[in-house]
Order: structure tokens, then sequence, then C-alpha cells
């Protein structure tokens, strides 16, 4: 059944992949010899050539059989999710599936294998259920594009992807579906090729994530140099026995877990968007709605987030790296909340939203509350994905519109859309009994019982943010569908989407309202120890989900008050007196700029790192490699011999060379013989 | 069943050569035979060389299939593969029907010259990779540039007397100065047999002296950062099967020369140059690809690239650990596939366009949507992705190396981050994007012998990425006897040492 899980994707993006070829090919055939043929396919690139100017190529042949594979077999693949859900999380049906050997060398031993175990089957129901919905979504969405059947084999195979990485048993299968996914979501942003915003986002996401994955990459490396293995099971039972030890990289006597963690900390902060890394997420954007839901709001950004929780036996004994990931992760929720205070597109402020809720997560994992962090990972993959798909609803009804200044009003004209939008915010905002609610307030309760030198700094922005989330959530909402349309002609234009669109809204309107109450026990309650079994580890002196629960109960209601506030002070705002925020921001006119420039990070990492890095590469290029190298090396030579030889043969013939390369080996030959040759008589 | 295989693997493409020696004529008639020759010649010589495969015993670490006969005196035909050797000599008999069929309309000039070329320079290819005498593999090894440079000098671009000359000049000093170690070593052990002087331990100062000389001669032909230069500059002029060919297998005759030659006949000097090795490694590396990003030329990025990953090879030969060897075999098998495959891309466009300037092109997908998926898989697995065979050989040198030397692994990495920004950035302003240059908008797709020659290489750069077992499994027990007698020549070196103190 897992086998299933994991390849009936790969099996339908394989499927799909090969549809979108044929169909490719036969739109443009390609250079042939039979000289008959060639005219009708000359005739017949006219004819594309021309459909293309005007941007309604006819859909490829067989896309609604794609769509269909590729849906059904998603489908199929949630169906089993959930029963090894029940199976492995309420019965111990822990398991290794083994497939065959990937990469064996010395001591080092790399298997292709599927390891089964809580911790799994929650990313499993997460990322299978997340995308059979926006593979049904996306019959309706993309409906009028003509490339669809490329497009569901990117959602499969990047779903693929995805389960590979959360069934790994090693670190190295984990790093490849890590990639995986980060290839994936660069093809996905850049979809639309022939959109040049599109395609510099793709880059900047796979390059920014690559820098990621160089941490995530050394730390395997250090790891293997320290235990010999890349298997999570050795690592995990020598991890106790590194304590103490320390390695000495790059000059700096480091403790070795601590810098191991670290390490692989990095390639999280790249995959998740955390702070400093995070730039490529709203830039990510450009890529097709549904591909923002699924990968870039519900599975893929959340892989950081699971693999800390992965590696939680090397994490608890590392209090420092749990430290940073607690600062970072703090830093995020708060960073991102205030950029999305002021942004207008509509699903960047869903982006940064995300960012933001990354960073409770990070908290959660930072403090050592790994379940908490996975029970918000959970039903953040619920709202979120409705956010998104609700705004993509939004943008198909406003016809590619984005800007939220050119909306309003809207709740009359696609009401469903409306009350989906608003449950999804009233989750994300934490009301109380909606999904985030549970998980939510569960973090900034374990922020204030945490222990780590960060815990307090925690608290404070991650309750800050809760208030700035209230905000920036509500004021999408009221800017968006209510008030005066701004845009009176895509407003009569405006219509409801299509069923296949509003059922997956509706199934994830209902996930973001009872994902939380039921789960809460065993994420976040005296169920954990039973439900996560060995797939978590919790120190010994780690008492976290104990004590969060003997907050007091000012910090139990701050988060429900915070909400409240945020969401008033957001009537106030966009309802009662659409002045004020005008005003305000003429007022701090530099504050309001630095937030929507977005603290200036593109800007900064332009001048600091693009440009000088593009700089070098020239100089050493023309100044090393022509000017130094070159000018005192062959350059050099030559150029005196051609100057003499040059007055002496015409040399343009450019045979000489040849023959004074044929004597050189005919001498040498000659030499060796020469010499040797009596030697062996 | 005994013949001498090894031999008629490598003299068979020389007996078509002889053969298309006797067609005359000009026309279409001698052309096609020329061709068809060819072909025939290299599919066969393939077929014989997987015959080898299958007859490979893997778990051995001796030179097997070996013929010895006497021979110019002091030196004789000595002929055998082991497990380092044997992929090399697939990887070359396997590209070439590849080059023939991709030189099938791209060369219309000289046809019958330019293939016995091809032949000439499969059979002194497989010999450099076969030879167990030092005579007779400085006589394939030296004489294998010859037909490289008619072919860059006859059928190449405009710049070729240039390119020429350049490579020339940089290998002439590599070559005397290994020609003068090849006879220092037969003075100081009386034996040009490479088992035998393998097994010789030389005296550290000779050593040291005659590790130098091979290295001039290999670090060219890798290149290394700084005698790399030639590189581009060759690549450019090349016609596309050229680049094939230089790219994938010319330059791994340097890598196979300091697994052959370096570690094992001159292990001490190996260990206390291998900081060297390293340092210059890491500066091609990061240096070529920063280079890379900024090329102009289409050829000119992916000969840089070639740069910087050999640069990962030499780390993990010296690196000397089996993940590290390991790799830098696997990763040579996979960049000559890669690269190879890369250049026939180019010449794909090439063929159509007459230009190699990356500003030229632009949206190509909207017309090649197959090209433009098989350059994609090139291009991943140039950049290292996981799933391909470009990511085995760059995380087993890297694995490798981290554990020797944590400086040289962690700068290399950022190789890593490098690659796929010249890479993508490559493959975005020539297929992504609206084709609007007029010159493009008739532009076909891959027709059906181009698809014939990228198949089996897609397939493999997939399959050696998710199975890459068969392979390193071929090698696996003579990497294993190589560090073994390293380890333990260093072991007795320091014994020495320390004696002597």
């Amino acid at each position: 059944m897992y086998q299933a899980i994991v390849f009936l994707p790969l099996l339908g993006a394989v499927l799909a992949a090969l549809i979108a070829l044929a169909g490719a090919r036969a739109r443009h055939p390609g250079a042939g010899p039979p000289p008959g043929g060639d005219h009708a396919a000359h005739h017949h690139s006219d004819h594309a050539a021309h459909h293309d100017a005007h941007g309604h190529e006819p859909a490829a042949v067989g896309s609604r059989t794609a769509e269909l594979i590729t849906t059904t077999l998603l489908m199929i693949s949630m169906i089993l999710s959930w029963i090894a859900f029940v199976q492995v999380g309420f019965g111990p049906q822990d398991a290794r599936v083994p497939l065959f050997t990937w990469i064996a060398v010395g001591d080092l031993k790399v298997e292709w294998s599927l390891r089964i175990d809580t911790l799994t089957v929650v990313m499993l129901v997460v990322v299978n259920t997340i995308s059979a919905l926006v593979h049904l979504y996306s019959i309706g969405y993309m409906a009028e594009d003509p490339y669809r059947p490329r497009f569901f084999s990117y959602l499969s195979l990047f779903t693929f992807s995805m389960l590979m990485l959360v069934t790994s048993d090693n670190l190295v299968q984990m790093f490849f579906g890590w990639e995986g996914v980060g290839l994936m979501s660069y093809l996905l942003i850049g979809f639309w090729y022939h959109k040049p915003e599109a395609n510099a986002a793709a880059i900047k996401a796979f390059i920014v994530n690559r820098v990621g994955d160089f941490g995530f990459a050394l730390g395997i490396f250090a790891l293997f140099m320290l235990v010999g293995s890349v298997d999570l099971d050795t690592i995990f039972a020598q991890a106790p026995s590194l304590a103490g030890k320390s390695i000495n990289f790059l000059g700096w006597h480091a403790d070795a877990l601590t810098l191991i963690c670290l390490l692989l900390f990095m390639g999280a902060m790249g995959k998740s968007a955390q702070f400093l890394l995070h730039t490529w997420l709203p830039d990510a954007m450009e890529g097709p709605t549904p591909v923002s839901a699924l990968i870039h709001a519900a599975t893929m950004v959340t892989a950081g987030v699971f693999m800390v929780a992965r590696l939680s036996p090397l994490f608890e004994l590392a209090p420092s790296a749990q430290t940073f990931v607690t600062f970072i992760g703090a830093t995020t929720a708060l960073f991102a909340a205030t950029v999305a205070l002021v942004q207008n597109d509509i699903k960047r402020i869903v982006a940064y939203s995300t960012c933001s809720q990354l960073g409770y997560m990070f908290v959660a994992m930072g403090v050592g509350a790994y379940s908490v962090g996975m029970f918000h990972l959970f039903t953040h993959a619920f709202f979120k994905a409705l956010l998104f798909l609700g705004s993509g609803s939004v943008i198909h009804a406003m016809h590619h519109e984005q800007d939220i200044r050119h909306m309003g009003g809207l709740k009359d004209r696609i009401p469903f859309t409306y009350i989906v939008m608003v449950i999804g915010t009233l989750a994300l905002t934490g009301f109380p009994l909606t999904a985030g609610y549970f998980s939510k307030d569960a973090i900034i309760e374990a922020a204030f019982a945490g222990h780590n030198p960060m815990a307090l700094y925690a608290f404070v922005c991650t309750a800050a943010a809760a208030l700035l989330t209230s905000f920036y959530s509500w004021r999408l909402i009221f800017k968006t569908f209510h008030g005066e349309p701004h845009d009176r002609k895509h407003y009569q234009a405006a219509h409801e989407s299509p069923m296949v669109m509003l059922i997956p809204l509706a199934f994830l309107a209902i996930g973001s309202i009872v994902a939380g109450l039921p789960f809460k026990e065993i994420f976040a309650g005296p169920g954990v120890a039973k439900f996560f079994r060995e797939s978590l580890t919790f120190a010994k002196d780690n008492r976290i989900l104990e004590e969060m629960h003997h907050v007091p109960l000012t910090v139990a209601l701050l988060p429900t008050v915070l909400m409240a506030v945020g969401f008033l002070v957001s009537w106030q705002f966009y309802i009662r007196r659409p002045d004020i925020p005008v005003e305000l921001a003429r007022q701090h006119e530099v504050l309001y700029r630095f937030l929507l420039n977005k603290w200036y990070f593109d800007e900064i990492y332009d001048a600091l790192l693009v440009r000088p890095t593009k700089w070098l590469g020239r100089l050493l290029w023309k100044g090393g490699d022509g000017w130094l190298i070159d000018g005192f090396g062959p350059d050099g030579v030559s150029a005196r011999v051609l100057d003499v030889t040059r007055n002496v043969v015409r040399l343009q013939t450019g045979y000489l060379y040849h023959y004074a390369f044929a004597m050189l080996i005919g001498a040498a030959a000659f030499i060796t013989w020469f010499m040797f040759a009596p030697g062996m008589r | 069943m005994n013949w001498p295989i090894l031999s008629v693997t490598t003299f068979l493409p020389l007996v078509g050569a002889l053969f298309l020696m006797l067609v005359h004529g000009d026309d279409r008639f001698a052309k096609n035979t020329a061709r068809w020759v060819a072909l025939w010649s290299t599919l066969v010589t393939f077929a014989i060389s997987l015959v080898m495969v299958w007859r490979f015993d893997a778990s051995s670490a001796e030179f097997q299939f070996v013929e010895k006969h006497r021979w110019l005196g002091v030196s004789a035909y000595h002929m055998g593969v082991d497990g380092i050797s044997l992929p090399f000599v697939i990887l070359t008999t396997g590209l070439m029907p590849i080059c023939i069929i991709a030189s099938w309309s791209a060369i219309q000039t000289r046809v019958r010259e330019y293939m016995i070329a091809f032949l000439v320079l499969e059979t002194l290819m497989v010999g450099t990779f076969a030879a167990l005498d030092l005579v007779l593999f400085y006589l394939f090894f030296e004489g294998g540039l010859i037909p490289m440079f008619l072919i860059i000098g006859v059928w190449g671009g405009p710049r070729r007397v240039y390119a020429s000359f350049k490579f020339f000049l940089y290998t002439l000093l590599g070559s005397v100065l290994m020609l003068l170690a090849i006879m220092a070593m037969y003075w100081e052990a009386g034996t040009t047999d490479i088992p035998a002087l393998m097994r010789h331990g030389f005296p550290l100062g000779l050593q040291k002296w005659a590790w130098l000389a091979f290295f001039a001669s290999f670090a060219v032909k890798m290149p290394m950062w700084p005698v790399h230069t030639w590189l581009p500059d060759a690549h450019v002029e090349a016609p596309t099967a050229g680049s094939v060919i230089l790219a994938a297998i010319l330059l791994k005759m340097g890598g196979y020369g300091f697994l052959r030659f370096s570690l094992p006949m001159f292990p001490a000097a190996s260990y206390d140059f291998a900081p060297l090795i390293f340092t210059l490694s890491v500066v091609a590396i990061i240096y070529t690809s920063l280079v890379a990003l900024m090329q102009e030329d289409i050829k000119k990025l992916i000969a840089y690239s070639s740069v910087a990953h050999m640069g990962f090879v030499t780390m993990g030969i010296f690196a000397a650990t089996s993940q590290g060897v390991a790799g830098g075999i696997f990763q040579m098998i996979s960049h000559g596939i890669v690269s190879g495959a890369l250049f026939l891309c180019v010449g794909v466009v090439y063929d159509r366009i007459h230009t190699r300037e990356i500003a030229a092109y632009g949206g190509l997908v909207n017309r090649m949507p197959l090209y433009a998926s098989v350059f994609m898989v090139f291009t991943l697995a140039n950049v290292g992705l996981p799933g391909t065979s470009g990511f085995v050989g760059e995380f087993l040198t890297l694995i490798g190396t981290f554990k020797v030397n944590v400086w040289v692994g962690t700068l290399a990495t950022v190789g890593v981050i490098l690659s796929a920004a010249y890479a993508l950035w490559l493959y975005r302003k020539i297929v992504f994007g609206t084709l609007d240059k007029p010159n493009l908008a008739g532009i076909k797709d891959l027709g059906y012998r181009e698809i014939l020659i990228f198949a089996p290489l897609v397939i493999l750069t997939i399959l050696l990425g998710i199975a890459p077992k068969p392979v390193l499994d071929i090698s696996a027990a003579s990497v294993a006897q190589l560090l073994e007698n390293y380890g333990a020549a260093l072991k007795a070196a320091k014994l020495a040492a320390v004696m002597a103190q």
C-alpha cells in the first residue's frame, strides 16, 4: 500500500508527460528529410505561429485524459494515505519498505526505501489531501490553458518528490526529495515561460533554495564524517555519543552537534522561506495560483519544519541550535507580518502570511514542542490552501486582476468565495474553535513556557504577529469583498467559479474548521507520546508539552484578545474610516515605504551579492583568463612565434603546426626506441 | 573463446579507417559509404566492448583480457583493463556511434577524411585506456591529439588556427616533461611495464620529480586551472562531434592518468602534493563557475562549466577516500555523457541558425518543445540535481573530500550554488521567453535522427542517477585495491621517515 501511495502520483506524472510530449510533437513536427512533407510542415508551422501571436492556442490533445488520470490517481493516493494515517497513528504499525540500493561505495550505503511512522503519515495526509484537491481545482482554474497535460504532469511529479521527501529513511533520499520539490517549484513558478517575471522568479527560487541546500549538504557531509552513515536510525542511535565532540569548521571550533544542526537548519531556512532566505517566496507568486496553494503554502514550504521534527533526536541534543531556530522563527513570524500589512497584491499578502506562519512553526520546533509545530503545519495546510485557492477564485472572477485596490464589494458577486475566504481568515487569525485557534494558541503558549534564551523573545514576537495577522487578514477581506467596487467593469463581469473549483474550496473550508479540536489531543495534549511514539524525540528534561498547559490565564487569553483587537482596528480602518490608513501612510512615509519595499531585502542582496558576483565573474574572465593567463602564456608565446613566421611563410592554411606536432611525436617515439631498445638486448 | 577481444575493440575502428582509404571520389555515393562504414565500424566495436563488460569479473581487481607480446625491444605490447579503465573504454565506444550520427548531415566537406579521423581517434583513445605499457600508453596518449587537431583544424570554425595553436603550446610542455619522466622511470625500474611499475616503489625524490612531470601533462588535459584556457577556444572552434569527444573523452585522459600513474606509482608524492591539487581544484570550481556566469557564447559557457566539473574529479581523486575516488570516476563517466549531450544540444541549434551567441536565441520552447525537454534534462544533470547522474559523482567526491579536508569540501560545495546559477541562466536565455527573433520563426524541432542520438543519453542520465550501482560496482574492487596499496605505501614511507630520524 505504501508503494502505491508514493508511486501512483509518479505514474500519473509520467503518463501526463507522455501525453504532453506527444501533443507538443503534434503541434511542432520536427525537422525531417522528406522533401514532400517539408512543405506541409511549413504550412502547419505558419498556422501555429499565427495562433501563438494571438495567445489562443487550442488545448493540447489529451488534456482531459491527462487531467483525469493524474487527479484520479491522486485521489486514490489520498484515500490510502488516510487509511495509513489511522493504521499507523492509532495502531503500532510503523514500517520500513526497502526498495533497492541507490549508492554503495566503501562505507557509504544509501538505499531507496520508505520509512513509515506517525510523522510520515501526518505528512502523507497533508500532502496527498491538498494535492488531490488542488488537482481537482486546477481542472477548472487552468481550463483555458493550452498546456494542461504539462501542468498536471508537473503537479503530480511535485507530489511524488514531496512524498519521497517525507518517507525518506536516510538523509540523501531526503535531499533527493528536497531538491526534487525545488525543481518542480522552479518549473511550476516558470510555467508561463513567456513571462519574464515568471522566469526570473523561478530562477531566484531555485538559487536561493540552493543556498539553503548548500548548508543541508554540508550537514550531511559532517554527519557522515562523524557517524559514518547517512541512515536516520544509525545517526539517531549514535547522536548521544557525539555530545561534547567538536569539529574544526573553517577555523571555528564548533560543537559538532550544534554545527550539524545549524547546517541542516540552513536547508530548512531556504525551503521554508525563513528570514534572510525568504526573498524567493513572494516572487514565487508569479506561478499559477493552484501552485501557490499546493507548493508555496501547504506542502513544500513546510518541508523545513518537517525536517527539524524528523531530526528531533539531533536538535534535542543541540540547545544552541534550538535557540537559533527559535530566534529565526520568531523573527520571521513578526517580520513577514509587518510586510504583509501594506502589500496590495492579494497573493503576496497571503504569501507573506505563509512566511509568518512558518515562523510560528519553527518557534514551536525551537522550544522543543515538535508535535505542536506539526499540529500547526497540519491545520495551516487546510486554511492556507483555502486562502490561496479562494484568492485564485477571486482572481479568476476578476479576469486575472490581483491588486486589491482594484477590487471591493465582491461579496455580492461571488458569495461562495466570500464565505470560504472568511472561514479561512477566521482559522488563520485563530478565531475560537476553528483549526488555527488550537494550533496557533498552542504555539504562543509553548513559547511562553519555553526555557531557551530566545523563548521570551519568541513569545513577544508571535503575540505581536498574531495582532498583525488579524489586521492584515481582515484588511484583505474588507478591501476585496466589502466597500465600493473600485473597478466597475471588472466588478460587473465578476462571476462565481465553476463547481469543480468550488468543491475543493468547500472541503478545505470544512477542514479549516474541523482540523483543530479532534486532533488537539494527539498533537498538543496528553496523547502525543502514544500517537507519535518514536517518530519524535523529547529529551528527558523536555516537559514543554505539559508546562504549556499551565501558563497563566492572561497568556492563554492574550492571542484571542489580540485577534479581536486586530479585527476591530481593521474594521475601523477599512470599513468605517477608509481615510485613516491613507493619512497614516502619508504621515509615516519612510516607514510605509520601508514596509512596502519589504525591508529592501531584494535591493540589499542585489547590491551586496548579485552585482559583486557578476563583477567578479567578468574580472576573472577578462582579467584573469584573458589578460593574465593567456597574455603571459600561450598568446604571448604564439604572438612572438607568429610575428616571425608571418614574414616567412603565409600561415593562413594553418597546417604548419600539424607538421610540427607530427614531427614532435615522431621524434619522441624515435628517441624512446633509440634509448630503450639497446637496454633490452 | 580465447580471442584477443581487447585488441579487436581497439583496432577494429582502424580497420574501418583503412577500408575507407580505399574509397575514392567525392560524390554522394562515396560520402554515404564513408558514413555507413564509420557507423558500422563504431557500432560493432561498441557491441564487442559490451561483450567485454559481460565477461568482466567485477569482483577482481586484477587486469583482465590481458595480452602481452614482445615489441620494440624494451617495451611490450601489453594491454588489459581493470575496473578503473573499463568504464572509460565503454564510454568511448558508446559515444562514438552517436558522434558519427551527429555528423551525418552536419559535415558535407571531406566526409571520408572526417570519418577516417574519427575512427583513428577511437582506436587511439581506447588504446590509451587499455595500454599497460608506458611507451605504448605514451604513443596512444599523444597520438590521439593528431586526429583531434585535424578535426578542429580542418572542419573547425573561423578561429581554428588560433585554437589549435593554443592547445599545441599547452600540450607541448606537458608532453616533453612526461617523456622525460618516463625515461627516468625506466632507468630506475628497468621496465616500462605498468603493473610492474605500480609495484616498484620509487624513491621519494624521483616520485616528486616524476609526479610533477606527469602532472604537467595531465593537468593540461583535465584541464585544471590555470592551464585551462585552451579548452574554451578549442570547443568554440571544433565541430559538434569534435566538441563531444573533446569534452566526453579526451578530458578524461587526465583524470585517468592521475588514477593509473600518479596515485599508484607515486603515492608519497601524491600525498605531499594533494594540497596543491586541492587548491587548484577549488579555485577551478569557483573561478570558472564565476567566469561561466558571464559568458556570451553557449559553447564557451559549457566549456567553463566542464573545467569546474573536472575540479570535483581531481579533488575527489586526491582525497584518496573510497567515495572520493569512486566519485571521481563516476563523475568523469557522467560528465562524459552529460557534457557530450550538452554539446550535441548546442549542435542542434547551431545547425539551424549557425551562431553560438546566447543573445541570438530565446523562446525556443515555443517552437521546439521536445528539444526544450531534452535540454532541460541535461541542464539539470549539469547542475547536479539528485536523480540525475550528475548528482552521484558530485555528491560522492564532496562527501569523500569533506572527510579529509573540511575547508576544501566546504568551498567546493559553493560550486553547487554557482552551477545552478549559470546553467539555469543559460537555459532561460535560450529556451524560455517569447520567440520574437525573426530568424527563429521557422525553426524546427528535433528530427528523427536527433531523437535517435538523444534518447540513449537521456535514458542513461536518469538511469545512472537512480541506479548508479552497476557502474560503481565495476570499479569498486579496483578502487579498493588502489587505495589499499596507496595506504600501505604511505605507511611504509612514514615508517622510513621515522627510521631515518
